[in-house]
């Protein structure tokens, strides 16, 4: 025989458990809703976002515009190129961005020569410049080494480097991880070097975790709030967040969004992943281990335990 | 006077300055930026900018980038 009735009640168990009365539970500690996401500042200018979002190859210009919403950036990035005087015009890009919400960063995507960069930086300027827009005097300086590849010409971008920033320029910088590269832009004057987690649109991720932290140790020595941005290679948002885990500063993409089968989607996701690895950054990562360590304690188990 | 515009032949009018040239185009008051000879040539100077036979000119606006 047993006095235990043979059903409880949700209210008896609560009663068996001293919990009738509502428990006091004092509030966790917290600082700041979300800790860790203060702004960037690149050449005295200060952005919300460490996302940086180009405009090319959307499905359509609306898509565009809804995809750049979400992802937050404040940051965006464009091309220039020759006006469509022969054929059909059709819409404008300028007609889908707001240019009193983002900085517009003029890149000198195409170019193959630090010459023609130079050039192509000049009209940028003189494009924003016309449309009152900050990013006047700021470029996206890539200069190419070739075509299949996109990877860099370091001696050109070196070059294109030296006279833009002679010219007033906030030269914000394609390179690739190559951490003496990335240091002889720096004393070049760039504003911030951006080396490349893989080639341009490949969708392969961080290929070389290792070269990018040696460019943010070499780049922040002794200048830590020195700005480098993982630009290019982004295939997915855990690539986004293992670049910002490794202490970029910022991720600059456009491909992963806008081939995305969903791209707003996939900017929300950026969004997220950027600002996750960011706080997983200065949060502290735990050091890897070869072997397990049990998070419940082994002692009290009621179980046999192997070896014990 | 024949030119050369965004890489194509161009026929323009004698004496046509840069303005006049962006006029006809139907840029005028667009966001278009203007290099003659590889040498860019700020808005402000587009109305006293004279073309002359044979000048390369380049008219740029802002696409789509990354």
């Amino acid at each position: 025989m047993t006095n235990h009735p043979t059903t409880h009640r949700a209210t008896d168990r609560a009663t068996d458990l001293g919990c009738s009365e509502p428990r006091s539970v004092p509030p966790p500690p917290t600082s700041h809703p979300e800790p860790g996401l203060h702004p960037l500042t690149i050449a005295g200018r200060s952005v919300r976002s460490r996302l940086f979002v180009g405009t090319g190859k959307y499905p359509d210009f609306p898509t565009m515009q809804a995809a750049l919403d979400a992802s937050g950036c404040d940051v965006v990035t464009v091309a220039v190129r020759r006006e469509r005087l022969y054929n059909d015009r059709g819409q404008s890009l300028l007609d889908f961005i707001d240019l009193d919400r983002y900085l517009i960063l003029p890149n000198t995507a195409g170019c193959f020569s630090a010459a023609d960069a130079v050039r192509v930086a000049r009209l940028g300027r003189e494009l924003l410049e016309q449309l009152n827009n900050p990013g006047a005097g700021w470029v996206k300086l890539e200069v190419l080494g070739d075509r299949k590849t996109l990877l860099p010409d370091p001696v050109g971008t070196l070059e294109a480097t030296r006279e833009l920033v002679a010219d007033g320029f906030n030269v914000l910088c394609y390179t690739s991880d190559d951490p003496i590269s990335a240091e002889r832009i720096k004393s070049a004057g760039a504003a911030s070097v951006m080396p490349a987690g893989s080639p341009i649109g490949s969708g392969q991720g961080v290929l070389n975790p290792s070269n990018i932290v040696l460019c943010l140790e070499l780049l922040k020595q002794g200048d830590p709030d020195y700005p480098v941005i993982v630009d290019a290679g982004v295939g997915a948002a855990s690539d986004t967040a293992i670049a910002m885990e490794l202490g970029a500063d910022g991720v600059l993409l456009n491909t992963a969004i806008a081939h995305a089968r969903d791209p707003v989607t996939m900017a929300h996701a950026m969004r997220k992943a950027t600002e996750a690895g960011r706080q997983s950054y200065l949060a502290g990562r735990i050091p890897k281990k070869r072997y397990a360590t049990a998070s419940s304690p082994l002692e009290g188990a009621i179980s046999y335990i192997p070896g014990e | 006077m024949l030119i050369r515009l965004n890489g194509q032949p161009h026929e323009a009018p004698d004496g046509a300055t840069l303005a006049d040239l962006l006029r006809r185009l139907d840029l005028a008051g667009k966001p278009a930026a203007a290099e003659v000879n590889r040498t860019l040539v700020p808005k402000a100077e587009h109305a006293s900018r004279r073309l002359t036979e044979g000048d390369e000119v380049e008219l740029v606006t802002l696409v789509g980038g990354g």
